[in-house]
């Protein structure tokens, strides 16, 4: 698939379709995959990577990119092209701009999860009909693929590319997910036990900003977090649970744009579920006001900037549930 | 859970200009009581809270944050209580999930002419906070009271 | 720097007797950035104005912090206070201290921790406030008046007068109102009819006024200046521009058993009917709910002798919508139903009745062509019991705490009549007590009792029970006497309250006015502005505000309409500066913003922004329409960046008095 990837990239480049292409390279150890721009045949040749550890998602990217001179090329995993439709309505990328190949999606494989079995000094790692095959610097390992899915890819939303300019490989449906059944499972807790587990939770976060900076809703010229006159820019906590207010923020800022695509919670170096969040809006937001999917198209009106005169009153939250 | 006889809690109302201000004016005419505790934020229309404000509040040690606006459907801006009801119950919804007690959030539809429907929102809002005890849980240590 | 003057009122007792002023002086004036802070007794005064400008100029202040009464009573005042001396009135805030503080609270040291509270959010409020510029909006010139009562006559005559264009919206078949239905009016005993129809004849005839008749508000939209409202034509079935109100499908209808409401049911109308020989427009109206073609579809009968052609079955509700400047609210009152009050057994003895029934028993035009004669038997009555406040000056649930102001006079009134007409016939009322305040109304009641021996008995009626002969056995007391009495009546009247109309309070909502517990319109002022409602651009003419008689009714009307037409004569009103911008450097141009605008204010352009890398790049940004702009703020809060503010009620601003409350 890669070489199908990296031959159809050059034609591109070759016909003057695209200028440059965004895709994937190896960082700093060989299974951090990193996005990266491209702009000539040798250097896709030299370094463009999509394997199963290439998990980014490089919609964001394409904000600053499909305002630059002429046409990119973007290859966007199912996942992806929610994110991009999504950004593409809030006429954040300039849809002209980039030529969109819808490429298979998942499940990828996370590498904290087989650091997780002990398994250090990583060299690379190979699919072998299932197994993984991974190479160590103290010799070659094995473990069950499925055992080191990732996270993101555990509920998996949708095969299918929501908009696309070309395909390689199949186009795939939406997908049946279960992916509200940590939600619910809080939910049905009672509300101290709820505190205690996002207090457990929120309490590891070291505000690296991470989350904010890969999440491809947080897209604002000038984050409120950075800007002084918000009344809400950063100043060291006192207690680290503290920064909750900062997730709450966040949820909410993104809430009715969140395409769910796992993101924020793929790249929290504490392991927060902060995806949890954002998934308890997209569930309030289904059950109470009509499903809604961000991204799946570019010009449904965004739930919290709609209204219906029979929306139920907030008085709701105290009527259902556990408190 | 132990209740303190003598806690007295801070409340931030938000208050619509056109309603429930002018409700919350009215109740003050025809000298109806509701506790001290409530401390009114004039806004132009209950669609101009934040709520940013609203866990500013909370940060700051607020005890009970209560939103007021113009019934549905009478805003005075045709529609800016309709997109507070959405955000609010959201909003709310979110803070439950993360173990918030529920009777420190509240939104209520006080229309110019219930000045009596005002005062019994705030004497049942303290009420329920008072039950409550100090809110604790979002709580902004940098911020508590010396 | 800032260099702030707080200025704490007492307003007489109102503040001062709850809230320790000169503590809450003091407070303040240690608050961050307070160069001065003063109380005193009345500070919207001449003199207490001009303590505040003399500070501002002497103090150079930059900003002014008046813990007073509500915002929406003075903000004004001291906004012109601050102008004259040179200040910005922007930078003026209230700390409401009076409705939201010392009329609410008892406890004086609570309430003045409270006041000190609201100042210092003032105070840390007024520190981020910048000047503002009032933009102008222009006033449309045509006024509309809800309800055709007299004094929804009156006020659209006199706005007419001056020289507007003025819609009556009533939502009978005809204007007229209460007053159409009343026989002789005190202390005169003029003719209601002869001084009313004229005037409803004026209003049909004059250019100015157009006529909205069997018509609904059915919403309103806009501001001073500035209101769209669309009114609901209820459909009549009748086509108004070509009856010509000869009343032969009236007398033609087979459909003869529809109680009257003009007669208050004491006898029955045709199912396509004119209210009364005198109905402004004289126009035909059927009703649907007893008309046989329309629930059956099969009569037809009024449009085959319809020579005019003007028989509509399928016309249907029609709305439109119109711009008006002003409103006039003038939806007047109703009397209450006594049914609920067993002991006058008004719901099942015909022979009881209430003041506006007898009324139309004794009128030329009502069920009897004038004789007085009892509903049951249409006999002479030769005893008749009156009994005041039903349901007035009441406190349980079934009445009203208030007097009812006109029943007293109309009682005596009655009294009068029957006397005058009948002199074998003896009148008793009973009452708590006899209110007759206005010019020449005493010497009216005087006249009743002394002149015309009616018995006025101090004391209530306990119990009023029919009995097998036909007779009323009225069982009462005698205060003054202290004795208890029966009475053999053939006739008792009840004085009931009077309540506003039904539909006041669903109109008050969409007016966004205030309104009382016994939802009658809350005036501006109670002393100083007793015709205007506290939202700008509405205004309140006749019983609507509270019970009146016709006099007050005319003169408040009037009041009403020169407010009205104060209003009108300017061509632009000055807008409200406190609306939406948008940060362009902070604009990610998402539309969120257009999105939630109920004004369509907000619209998007690109710019060329240089970027911190000294490149150029083209953005999309935000930019609001400040004269469309009507300051809701709905947009700052759906923008995610923060970019989109509100002037006068920022986002800092709002957080600085969020802090101010919580610390």
């Amino acid at each position: 698939m890669q070489e199908a990837m990296i031959k159809r990239a050059k034609e591109l480049l070759a016909d003057g379709t695209v200028n440059r292409v965004m895709g994937w390279k190896r960082g700093e150890f060989s299974y951090d995959i990193t996005p990266a721009v491209f702009e000539t045949a040798e250097e896709l040749d030299a370094e463009f990577v999509c394997d199963d550890l290439t998990q980014a998602n490089v919609s964001k990217y394409l904000i600053k990119e499909s305002r630059k001179e002429g046409k990119i090329l973007a290859l966007l995993k199912p996942c992806d092209t929610y994110s991009f439709n999504q950004l593409v309505k809030e006429h954040r990328i300039i849809r002209e701009n980039v030529y969109v190949i819808g490429i298979p999606g998942g499940p990828k494989i996370d590498i904290e999860k087989i650091k997780a079995k002990e398994i250090s000094g990583i060299l690379s790692v190979k699919n072998e009909d299932y197994t993984l095959k991974i190479e160590t610097i103290y010799g070659t390992e094995t473990m069950p693929y499925y055992e080191a899915i990732s996270g993101k890819c555990e509920n998996c939303k949708s095969k299918k590319h929501v908009v696309f300019d070309e395909l390689i490989g199949e186009d795939g449906d939406v997908l049946e997910s279960n992916r509200f059944e940590m939600v619910e499972k809080l939910e049905n807790m009672t509300a101290q036990e709820r505190y205690d587990f996002w207090r457990d939770q929120l309490s590891k976060c070291i505000r690296c900003n991470a989350c904010r900076n890969v999440c491809p809703a947080c897209t604002c010229e000038n984050c409120v977090f950075d800007n002084p006159k918000s009344g809400i820019d950063n100043k060291a906590a006192a207690d680290s649970f503290e920064e909750n207010m900062f997730h709450i923020i966040r949820a909410f800022h993104v809430a009715g744009r969140c395409t769910d695509c796992g993101e924020c919670s793929r790249v929290c170096p504490q392991n927060i579920p902060l995806h949890l969040l954002n998934r308890k809006f997209i569930k309030d937001i289904n059950s109470l006001y009509g499903e809604y999917q961000a991204g799946a198209d570019t010009t449904s009106r965004a739930p919290l900037n709609d209204y219906s005169t029979d929306d139920c009153e907030p008085s709701i939250v105290h009527e259902r549930g556990v408190e | 859970m132990q209740v303190n006889e003598n806690f007295e809690p801070v409340i931030v109302a938000f208050c619509c200009n056109w309603c429930s201000y002018a409700g919350a004016d009215l109740s003050g005419t025809n000298r109806l009581n509701y506790p001290s505790n409530v401390k009114i934020i004039r806004v132009p229309c209950s669609c101009r809270v934040n709520p940013m404000f609203i866990l500013r509040a909370f940060q700051k040690g607020a005890d009970g944050v209560i939103l007021c606006g113009c019934h549905p459907g009478d805003c005075h801006y045709t529609s800016g209580n309709y997109f507070t009801r959405r955000r609010i119950t959201l909003l709310y919804s979110m803070l439950d999930f993360l173990g918030i007690e529920r009777n420190r959030t509240r939104l209520e539809w006080v229309s110019a002419a219930e000045g009596a429907k005002f005062a019994a929102v705030m004497n049942q809002f303290v009420e329920d906070v008072k039950k409550l005890g100090p809110n604790r849980r979002l709580e902004d240590l940098r911020c508590r009271k010396q | 720097m800032q260099r702030i003057g707080v200025f704490v009122c007492h307003c007489g007792t109102n503040i001062a007797a709850t809230v320790d002023v000169k503590a809450v002086a003091e407070a303040l004036g240690h608050e961050a950035g307070v160069v001065i802070s003063q109380d005193y007794q009345y500070m919207c005064s001449e003199s207490g104005q001009d303590l505040v400008k003399n500070a501002i100029k002497e103090h150079n202040l930059t900003g002014v912090v008046v813990c007073s009464c509500s915002p929406r009573m003075h903000e004004n005042t001291f906004r012109k206070a601050a102008a004259s001396a040179g200040l910005n009135p922007y930078l003026v805030e209230i700390a409401n201290i009076r409705e939201q503080c010392s009329w609410i609270h008892k406890d004086i040291a609570s309430a003045t921790d409270k006041a000190i509270v609201l100042g210092k959010a003032a105070v840390a409020k007024v520190h981020l406030n910048a000047p503002l510029t009032a933009g102008e909006s222009p006033v449309v010139k045509r006024a509309l008046v809800i309800g055709g009562g007299i004094a929804g006559i009156q006020t659209a005559l006199d706005i007419a007068e001056a020289g507007f264009e003025v819609d009556i919206v009533e939502k009978e078949p005809t204007i007229g109102g209460k007053m159409a239905q009343i026989d002789k009016t005190f202390p005169t005993l003029d003719c209601a009819a002869c001084i009313l129809t004229p005037k409803m004849v004026e209003a049909a005839q004059n250019e100015k006024i157009t006529i909205h008749s069997f018509s609904e508000v059915a919403d309103v939209k806009g501001f001073v200046g500035n209101f769209t409202v669309t009114i609901k034509k209820k459909a009549r079935f009748v086509d108004e521009t070509k009856c010509t109100g000869c009343g032969l499908c009236t007398e033609k209808c087979p459909m003869k058993k529809v109680p009257n409401e003009f007669n208050m049911g004491l006898d029955n109308r045709t199912a396509v009917y004119i209210p009364f020989a005198q109905a402004v427009p004289k126009v035909a109206t059927i009703d649907p709910n007893y008309c046989l073609m329309l629930k059956n579809g099969k009569c037809g009968v009024c449009s085959k002798v319809c020579t005019a052609g003007a028989i509509d079955y399928k016309q249907t509700d029609k709305m439109i919508e119109q711009k008006y400047g002003a409103i006039v609210v003038a939806t007047g009152f109703n009397p209450i139903k006594p049914d609920k009050y067993d002991e006058f057994a008004y719901s099942y003895c015909p022979d009881v009745v209430t003041s506006l029934e007898l009324e139309r028993l004794m009128n030329a035009a009502g069920p009897n062509g004038g004789t007085l004669l009892r509903p049951s038997d249409k006999t002479h009555p030769h005893t008749i019991v009156f009994v005041q406040c039903v349901g007035s000056r009441c406190d349980d649930e079934k009445g009203k705490p208030y007097c009812s102001k006109i029943c007293c006079m109309y009682t005596a009134k009655h009294a009068m009549l029957i006397r005058e007409k009948y002199p074998d016939t003896e009148v008793y009322v009973f009452y708590i007590d006899v209110r007759t305040p206005g010019k020449n109304f005493d010497e009216f009641y005087r006249r009743a009792v002394e002149q015309y021996n009616v018995h006025y008995i101090k004391g209530m009626v306990g119990k009023v029970t029919p009995k097998a002969d036909g007779k009323i056995d009225v069982q009462a007391s005698d205060l003054l006497a202290n004795e208890q009495l029966h009475i053999n009546a053939d006739m008792v009247v009840l004085a009931t309250a009077i309540e506003p109309d039904k539909t006041a309070r669903p109109l008050a909502t969409m007016l966004t006015t205030q309104m009382d517990t016994n939802d009658f319109f809350t005036e501006a002022h109670p002393k100083l502005r007793p015709v205007e409602s506290a939202t700008a651009g509405i205004f309140l003419s006749g019983a609507c505000q509270g019970p009146k008689d016709i006099p007050e009714t005319v003169a408040q009307a009037s009041a009403a309409a020169a407010k009205a037409i104060g209003l009108l004569c300017k061509n632009s009103i000055t807008c409200n500066p406190c609306v939406a911008h948008s940060d362009e450097l902070m604009c990610n141009g998402c539309s969120a913003c257009e999105k939630v605008c109920p004004y369509g204010a907000i619209t998007y352009q690109d710019k060329e922004f240089r970027m911190p890398d000294r490149s150029t790049a083209i953005r999309r940004v935000a930019s609001v329409n400040p004269a469309v702009c009507q300051g809701c703020g709905a947009c700052t809060v759906a923008c995610p960046s923060g970019a989109m503010d509100l002037n006068g009620f920022s986002n800092s601003q709002i957080m600085a008095e969020v802090d101010a409350i919580c610390k």
